[in-house]
């Protein structure tokens, strides 16, 4: 599927972008809500070309290491450093997110303890019941596109009866965020760029309040450089029509009704609650937790971790305007300085999503010739 | 994290779990989310599990527009 | 980063630009001499030689394609040919960890054997060394190694318009040193890349201004630190960098950039631009070099001096970094 990186197909969707802002006659800023979107789009080089074709990117909270409060961390923190023969199983990024105890990356474990990285939540539960003797503890972080796989994960522990396992979950849901963006109405955006693998578990009717309460256009997109120009077209589209709408661009992935087993398994394991999100606040029902019937699989409950939710974030760091689309990375006055991947400030340097570390790592430069 | 791949399945047991194969590497995978799926199928692979199929169809004409959209605009 | 004086951290022996400049501002300095400011592979001695050292402590001791001895010969090897001498000594001190079994230490030090054959050099001298249980994993080597200086690296004669040369596929050591820490629940039909560069050795008579092997850090950050040395602007080409199958989809499958990945038997090499072609092909001759291809230039137009930069298969630019720490531990 090479026409999906195609560089005489990127300039020719760049100019029907182009086209399409001049006709519309002014500047349009969408944003791209997932963090791999923000990664495609620095890791291609099409931010430069993208603002030359009249169209402001912007990159929204769809990090789930960002939005995730430093609380969690310092809990997980606490249990490796604390516990003996512990195992603390996470996903690789968010080890390096620093906290005011450090990060996971660099503490020491306590004695027959170890943080071991895994890129698959059955790798933990698999940890578990290879190592019986050792408490396991899955550090689950992310968004519906994650979510069905630690679920799943969790209700096979339970079906097994894996003692030794529990999962420390910090669960994030995508449409009620965009809800407070849009509620806030601090920053001016003309359309949204929806994350495609999110939608190929939600489908797009959680979306529709965006296009119908709103009158926001947005488009899903896949992960390519040009499934991504496709979406802005789309957007684009909708914006001359005047038809604020929600748009399937990626329809070799996802279903209009998404996945209907993913989001069963998610309804029978997990129940909505308020959640409080880095940079942007509490959300209502933004976040999922485990049900009462599988608590003995949650380990705040197992281990009566009482995470406070106070902001925890260094002084200084502007992240939360980041995330919620105020300012971008080089406009943060620590970005470069202070604050760069050696010494992180805050979530958005630390996380191979965030979009400050895409954005110093995938350094814009003009186009050639 | 969206960072989800395509791959095609090379094997399925009964409990739903099998391996797919990406450019020729091979990766366990666990195939609960889905269903009805056989050796040769294209899935979208995110965390270690099938999150949804490959359309293979809809692939073909997202291709063949890119393909019109570069002759258009004269590419 | 704890270099301040507390304690050592993991990070500080990654390979990145935090170990260089750990190395730089906390080891260097306590016994600076004229020898030690290039930093470079090999130092050159006033005696007509080049010596180099180094210490392994892979992880897992084997793996498809080699062993920690394999690697203990290739990587002391490599760093003199790199540095423009023809290998001929090298020493080998072995820590064994209490409890390692007979018949793995009898097989590396077979591979040892054959590597020094296959490299042509002979071992000099060694040490053997055994500690408790737990003081060390397995076993740990140092090689220290003696060759011919024959040419001397000159970054400083690099212009403008001088060819970068890879002389094959990147990232296959890492991989499968990655896959047989059996991490991940991959298989993937991928050998480590480790072997001599001596074929190599040619090329400098031939006119060939720098080369580095691409270890830890991968190609991005050997590249940038040669950007940052000398006063010009690199730009290479993603779509002349050789990939096998295997490496480009094991990294997309983890989210790896392969620019990142440490090879055990690849270098990159600067060429004036009237001699590049006659290289390559030299090159090209050997087994070895049959991927090898001309992935850039030194390049004043595009960037600053000190940059590296990559033109993205979709026409874009994009700055690459040096990598602050490496992406897994242990991997050579």
């Amino acid at each position: 599927m090479k026409e999906l990186r195609d560089g005489s197909i990127t300039r020719a969707l760049l100019g029907q972008i182009k086209g399409k802002t001049s006709r519309l006659g002014r500047p349009v800023r969408i944003m791209e809500v997932c963090g791999t979107h923000t990664m495609t789009i620095h890791r291609y080089g099409l931010k430069v070309p993208l603002e030359e074709a009249g169209v402001d990117m912007v990159s929204g909270p769809g990090c789930p290491v960002c939005i995730t409060p430093n609380e969690v961390h310092e809990a997980c923190l606490d249990l490796v450093t604390q516990k003996e023969n512990f195992i603390l199983a996470s996903f690789g990024d968010m080890t390096r997110v620093p906290t005011r105890k450090g990060s996971l990356q660099t503490a020491v474990p306590a004695r027959s303890s170890l943080l071991k990285i895994v890129y698959s939540p059955e790798e933990a539960l698999a940890l578990a019941r290879a190592h019986a003797d050792k408490e396991v503890v899955f550090f689950g972080a992310g968004f519906e596109t994650t979510i069905p796989a630690i679920a799943v994960t969790v209700k096979r522990a339970a079906a097994e009866r894996v003692g030794n396992f529990s999962t420390l979950t910090a669960l994030w849901l995508i449409p009620p965020a965009l809800r407070a963006i849009l509620l806030a109405g601090e920053t001016s955006i003309s359309g949204f760029l929806y994350p495609g693998h999110v939608s190929a578990i939600i489908g797009l009717e959680p979306y529709r309040f965006i296009a119908e309460e709103f009158g926001v256009p947005g488009a899903v997109a896949g992960f390519e450089p040009n499934d991504i120009l496709l979406g802005i077209s789309s957007v684009l589209d909708q914006i001359m029509e005047e038809r604020p709408d929600v748009r399937l661009e990626y329809g070799r992935v996802v279903n209009p009704s998404g996945n209907p087993v993913a989001r069963a398994v998610m309804e029978e394991m997990l129940e909505p609650r308020d959640a409080l999100w880095r940079g942007l606040g509490r959300i209502p029902r933004s976040g999922l937790v485990l049900k009462d019937s599988y608590r003995a699989y949650d380990a705040r409950t197992r281990y009566g971790l009482h995470v406070s939710e106070g902001s925890g974030d260094l002084p200084g760091c502007r992240c939360g305007e980041v995330l919620r689309g105020l300012i971008s990375p080089p406009q943060c006055p620590l970005f470069g300085k202070a604050c760069g991947p050696d010494s992180p400030f805050g979530p958005c340097m630390v996380s191979f999503e965030g979009a400050c570390f895409i954005h110093h790592k995938y350094k814009i430069k003009q186009r050639m010739g | 994290m969206c960072l989800a791949i395509p791959a095609q399945v090379t094997e399925i047991d009964a409990d739903g779990r099998g391996k797919i194969d990406y450019l020729g590497t091979k990766v366990k995978v666990d195939f609960s989310l889905l269903e009805n799926i056989r050796p040769g199928d294209w899935v979208i692979v995110h965390a270690g599990f099938a999150i949804t199929r490959l359309d293979e169809e809809e692939a073909r004409e997202t291709l063949s527009l890119l393909r019109e959209i570069a002759e258009a605009q004269g590419e | 980063m704890e270099a301040g004086g507390k304690r050592i951290s993991l990070e500080l022996g990654s390979g990145g630009k935090l170990m260089r400049d750990f190395i730089a501002r906390h080891i260097v300095p306590a016994f600076r001499n004229p020898l030690l400011e290039d930093l470079g592979d090999a130092s050159h001695l006033p005696l007509g030689i080049a010596f180099t050292t180094d210490s392994y402590v892979v992880d897992p001791i084997f793996f498809p394609g080699g062993d920690i001895g394999t690697l203990a010969v290739n990587g002391t090897v490599n760093d003199l040919v790199v540095s423009g001498a023809i290998p001929q000594y090298i020493s080998l001190a072995l820590i064994l960890e209490e409890g390692l079994p007979w018949p793995d230490l009898e097989r590396i030090l077979k591979s040892i054997k054959r590597a020094a054959t296959k490299a042509d050099v002979q071992v000099a001298c060694g040490d053997t060394k055994v500690v408790r249980r737990g003081q060390a994993d397995k076993l740990y080597i140092n090689t220290s190694g003696v060759g011919l200086t024959i040419a001397k690296p000159r970054a400083a004669l690099i212009r403008p318009g001088d060819r970068i040369i890879l002389t094959g596929t990147l990232g296959e050591h890492s991989l499968a040193v990655m896959l047989a820490r059996e991490e991940f629940g991959m298989e993937a039909r991928v050998r480590s890349d480790c072997a001599p560069l001596s074929y190599l050795l040619p090329i400098w008579e031939m006119g060939a201004l720098w080369m580095r092997d691409v270890t830890r850090g991968g190609l991005a950050t050997i590249l940038s630190e040669l950007a940052e040395k000398i006063p010009h602007a690199l730009l290479i080409d993603e779509e002349k960098i050789p990939l096998s199958p295997a490496v480009r989809g094991a990294s997309e499958l983890l989210g790896i950039d392969p620019l990142y990945l440490a090879c055990e038997g690849r270098a990159v090499i600067v060429a004036p631009r009237k001699k590049a072609d006659s290289v390559l092909k030299k090159i090209r001759q050997s087994p070895l070099g049959k991927r090898a291809a001309d992935i850039g230039q030194v390049d004043d137009r595009t960037g600053r001096p000190g940059e590296l930069l990559l033109s993205t298969m979709t026409g874009g630019l994009r700055l690459l970094e040096p990598l602050t720490s490496e992406l897994l531990p242990r991997i050579c």
